[in-house]
């Protein structure tokens, strides 16, 4: 066995001047973006949170002014009609444009000819405006030149479709469009999970001999859980927010039949003037997001946690 | 000189201390395996001596530079990895030129460089392909020739041979110590597998849970090894372990162990293994080669030879011998033994056990006697 | 002639007729409900199509929904420079170069600076880089209208308001967040070996980026350009507010065909004003339509 020498005293953190700037570089490149972000997530937040409490109204003024500004916005019929419709638009929204892509997405799976064609057809609403979406489709629900006049021409005199004229099926109309926009959407996510399933798991399926029905609801569906809550996430967030088909579509009307918070934000903030209670309104769009989003990236840890443990 | 020598060094990551104390020298155009299980420390080990992990203490030497502190850039040193991590996008030949380009070598130098290396390697006709349009055993000496370029002083090896199957295994692993002979670089190769450290290395180090077991010579390796746990690793079937106990036999020393039918039997020491207390208890280690079917002309030829009976429980012909599991006391032994004459399922053998060859081992510590 | 005394069992198997007769039904159920959906999904689209091509009195005498029964360039020219929308009548020629001018620069500042981000936070760990990660995925869920008022302020302070390039600036700072977790996500999958082996070759940080990690990123870098460049495009609620009238990019102008003032009945002029809008993110999209659906599934599901 070789001898070896006495240890010397250890120099540790002893590094050229050169190679601790060199270390710095990515830190530097990388700053930026930071600061950015520190000024457009936390610091933004803060502001405007700051600005609900206080009483701007026309222009921003910072007086404190404490919770008025939530108080009156949750005691304004508008917000009140605004937060109803959001509610029932989600739960269509989300349980609508989720179950169509699911279905298309089974039957693309099904190893169909043009599955290519298909899959375009379905997916270009991706790529288009809501303002676009909700412009086109308000055309549509014309009762002079849309839908209702092309079924009535056809014969059928005493169809109505001017959903979006009428302020009781307004929301309805918002609601179809707003499906008929996102289903896409959901079914490229569902597609993508339905062709991550191990095949073999399939093959084990049936040679048990389950039936394609029994076989998609027992077997492959509860594989992909995960991605329903992926896209139940993803269509809510997009519920919270809908702002530009509303708009689009029925400028909230007619009244304030399909009026949703982020309209009633843009209300308050340029056309009253009430800058403070905008912010208020902007700041429970934050809330709902958030009361969805913590639930969902607890939920992502936790599966994580659970996999690498076994 | 050393190429490369390191002192008392220790890794922590966190709170885990992965490298507890390593004390180890190459001297030059040496190749030193450092070898263990997954876990062991020495692909940590590697990662530090190139620079790539920092040091929590300890000293690592290259030539009679210390180079703690050094950048792996600048030590020298040319690593080859176990995914060979070429650059997809790059030709062969730019794969071997972006170094040289980094450190700005003259292209003469360059062209010259690559000519030799393509040369030695026999990987002209590779040099316009990229690796994805390589094969295996092709990839592995392009990775290899990225290394050669540099002309280092110190060449890294981190498990390349584990992403092959292995009849290539084998084939690159004869290439791997051509060239060594050829081109007589200092190296480090990190393996798990015990049989390329064993054909390749002039010394090995033997890894365990963040300390080398034992450093020496191959064969002094596996004659001698250090404790249970380098008797164990090194080796194919690995050593059996018999529990025994010392007893004192007229003027030799000797361990009686529990035979299968109950009672015992008494293995005489060879040349003695000094004074021990008698009826200390031990483990008797025996490699599988060391057992033999007993007949008398067989004692003549291994003065060490002592003799026992176990019967044959299971047997494993694998054409160019055939293994036998048999039963000692409470545990299953194996033995190596010729086709011709093997024993048979069933048979209750007399075995030869060569005790010259044999190690005795300290129950609590698994220290070598 | 030994066919024909080989008795033809498969045509007599019941079990193998009737699982025959299931999978024929299979199909025409799945082709069936596919097409129907399909014709769905494209008949508004196609509506608009049509109506920009067809004369007014015609699409008034026949609706919307029906096949062109007259043809005519015309409306294309008044959408691009006469129509009357957002207080001028210059058509929304005006309009659809604001687009121009915010997407592009936005989308490829955006995009670059989301790959060096990517790189960084994926290959040069540091303490602390996964809550730097962290704080810029928060970026991508934050409302809009949080950072209105804020935003206002800031572009006034810097004489930025009314102006394409005030909306640049907007998109640039918020578009970091998504484009920083595409490639980050993306430049994870790339063998840290490589980089070892780059740095024990001399390869510094530039270097690195420069000859590695650039040629292997251009999947990433095309989806990451269709989502910034349709998101940008297509992006209404800052279009319409930090800029007015002339001044306004497309989509924001859009609005104003839809349900207000008296533009609404002139159908096929805001067809086709419509199809000009949507038109370069709908090509964009029918180009590069793998790539879309790439991005979709990687950045969704993290």
């Amino acid at each position: 066995m070789s001898s070896l020498a006495e240890p010397r005293v250890l120099r540790v953190g002893d590094r050229s001047w050169r190679e601790k700037l060199g270390g710095t570089v990515p830190l530097l490149v990388l700053l930026p973006s930071i600061l950015a972000t520190l000024l457009y997530v936390f610091i933004f937040t803060l502001w405007s949170i700051y600005i609900s409490l206080s009483n701007s109204t026309l222009l921003p003024s910072y007086q404190f002014l404490g919770f008025k500004n939530y108080v009156d916005l949750w005691s304004s019929t508008r917000w009140i009609v605004a937060y109803q419709n959001l509610f029932i638009y989600s739960a269509i929204y989300v349980v609508g444009a989720g179950a169509i892509g699911l279905l298309l997405a089974i039957f693309i799976d099904q190893r169909i000819r043009n599955e290519a064609v298909f899959r375009t057809i379905f997916l270009y609403p991706l790529a288009v405006s809501f303002v676009v979406t909700g412009t086109v489709w308000g055309w549509l629900y014309s009762p002079d030149v849309g839908i209702q006049y092309l079924v009535r021409m056809l014969g059928w005199t005493n169809f109505n479709f001017a959903l979006a004229t009428h302020s009781q099926t307004a929301l309805l109309a918002i609601m179809i469009t707003g499906v008929w926009q996102s289903s896409g959407f959901a079914m490229a996510l569902f597609l993508a999970g339905l062709r991550a399933v191990d095949p073999d798991i399939i093959k084990a399926a049936q040679i048990d001999g389950a039936s394609s029905f029994r076989t998609y609801t027992r077997v492959i569906l509860p594989t992909i859980a995960p991605i329903f809550v992926a896209v139940l996430v993803i269509l809510l967030q997009f519920a919270i927010k809908t702002f530009d088909l509303a708009l689009a579509l029925t400028h909230g009307g007619p009244g304030i039949s399909t009026t949703f918070p982020a309209l009633v934000v843009y209300d308050l903030m340029f056309d009253r003037g009430q800058i403070g209670q905008g912010t208020a309104a902007a700041m429970m769009i934050l809330l709902a997001l958030a009361a969805v989003l913590i639930p969902y990236s607890l939920y992502l840890v936790w599966r994580r946690r659970r996999i690498s443990h076994g | 000189m050393a190429s490369l020598s390191v002192h008392n060094l220790y890794k922590n990551f966190g709170l885990v201390e992965v490298l507890k104390g390593i004390d180890l020298e190459a001297r030059q155009g040496e190749f030193i395996a450092l070898v263990g299980p997954s876990g062991c420390g020495k692909s940590t080990l590697l990662a530090m001596i190139a620079g790539l992990e920092t040091v929590t203490t300890g000293e690592i030497w290259i030539g009679d530079r210390m180079v703690n502190s050094v950048p792996p850039k600048d030590r020298d040193i040319a690593m080859v990895f176990q995914s060979y991590a070429l650059y997809p996008t790059m030709t062969v030949k730019q794969n071997m030129l972006f170094g040289m380009e980094a450190r700005g070598v003259p292209k003469p130098q360059q062209e010259e460089a690559i000519r030799r290396v393509a040369n030695l390697l026999q990987i002209e006709m590779l040099l316009k392909r990229k690796p994805g349009q390589l094969s295996g055993g092709q990839r592995q000496r392009v990775a290899m020739g990225r290394a050669l370029v540099r002309d280092p002083q110190l060449f890294l090896f981190d498990e390349p041979l584990s992403n092959l199957d292995a009849k290539l295994r084998v084939e690159m692993r004869t290439e791997i110590k051509k060239l060594h002979n050829r081109v007589g670089k200092t190296t480090i190769y990190v393996t798990h597998d015990q049989v390329e450290a064993m054909t390749l290395a002039s010394r090995i180090a033997v890894m365990h849970q963040g300390q080398v077991q034992q450093f020496d010579e191959p064969q002094a390796v596996y004659d001698r090894p250090a404790n249970m746990f380098v008797a164990g690793f090194m080796g194919s079937p690995s050593m059996n372990f018999i529990p025994a106990q010392l007893v004192e036999d007229g003027g030799t020393t000797a361990v009686t162990v529990r035979a299968a039918a109950g009672g015992t039997a008494k293995l005489a020491l060879h040349n003695g293994a000094g004074s021990r207390a008698a009826g200390k208890d031990v483990i008797l280690g025996v490699r599988p080669e060391h057992l033999f079917r007993y007949h008398s002309d067989l004692k003549a030829q291994k003065p060490g030879l002592a003799t026992l009976s176990a019967p044959v429980e299971l047997v494993e012909p694998t054409g160019a011998e055939t293994m036998a599991v048999m039963r000692v006391g409470d545990i299953e032994i194996v033995g190596r033994f010729d086709p011709d004459g093997a024993p048979r399922m069933g048979e209750n053998i007399t075995l030869g056990v060569d005790m010259a060859h044999a190690c005795l081992f300290e129950p609590t510590t698994q220290r070598l006697i | 002639m030994a066919e024909a005394t080989l008795p033809s069992t498969r045509a007599l198997d019941p079990e193998a007729t009737a699982a025959r007769r299931r999978y024929v039904a299979g199909r025409v159920l799945v082709y069936g409900v596919l097409s129907v959906f399909a014709l769905l999904y494209a008949i508004p689209l196609l509506v608009v199509v049509f109506n920009s091509f067809r004369d007014l009195p015609e699409i008034a005498h026949n609706g919307l929904i029906n096949f062109p029964h007259s043809f005519s360039w015309d409306a294309w020219g008044q959408a691009w420079s006469s129509y009357c929308v957002g207080g001028g009548c210059n058509g929304i020629r005006q309009n659809f170069i604001n687009s121009v001018e915010l997407t592009i620069p936005a989308t490829i500042i955006s995009t670059a600076i989301g790959a060096l981000n990517g790189y960084v936070l994926s290959k040069w760990k540091f303490p602390g880089s996964e809550i730097v990660f962290t704080c810029m995925l928060l970026g991508v869920f934050m409302p809009g209208q949080v950072a209105l008022m804020p935003w206002a302020f800031i572009l006034g302070k810097l004489h930025l308001s009314n102006s394409i390039a005030g909306l640049i600036l907007i998109h640039c700072v918020q578009g970091i967040s998504f484009t920083t977790l595409f490639c980050r996500n993306f430049y994870v999958n790339i063998p840290d070996d490589l980089i070892k082996a780059a740095r024990i070759d001399g390869a510094g940080f530039w270097r690195i980026f420069w000859r590695i990690i650039l040629p292997l990123s251009p999947p990433i870098l095309i989806v990451t350009v269709i989502w910034q460049f349709t998101g940008i495009w297509n992006e209404f609620l800052y279009g319409v507010i930090f800029t007015s009238g002339s001044q306004q990019p497309i989509t924001a102008a859009l609005v104003a065909l839809g349900t207000g003032g008296v533009n609404v009945r002139v159908y096929n002029v805001s067809s086709a004003a419509v199809l000009i809008g949507a038109l370069p993110p709908l090509l964009v999209y029918f180009l590069g339509g793998k790539y879309f659906v790439r991005g979709l599934t990687q950045g969704a599901i993290k």
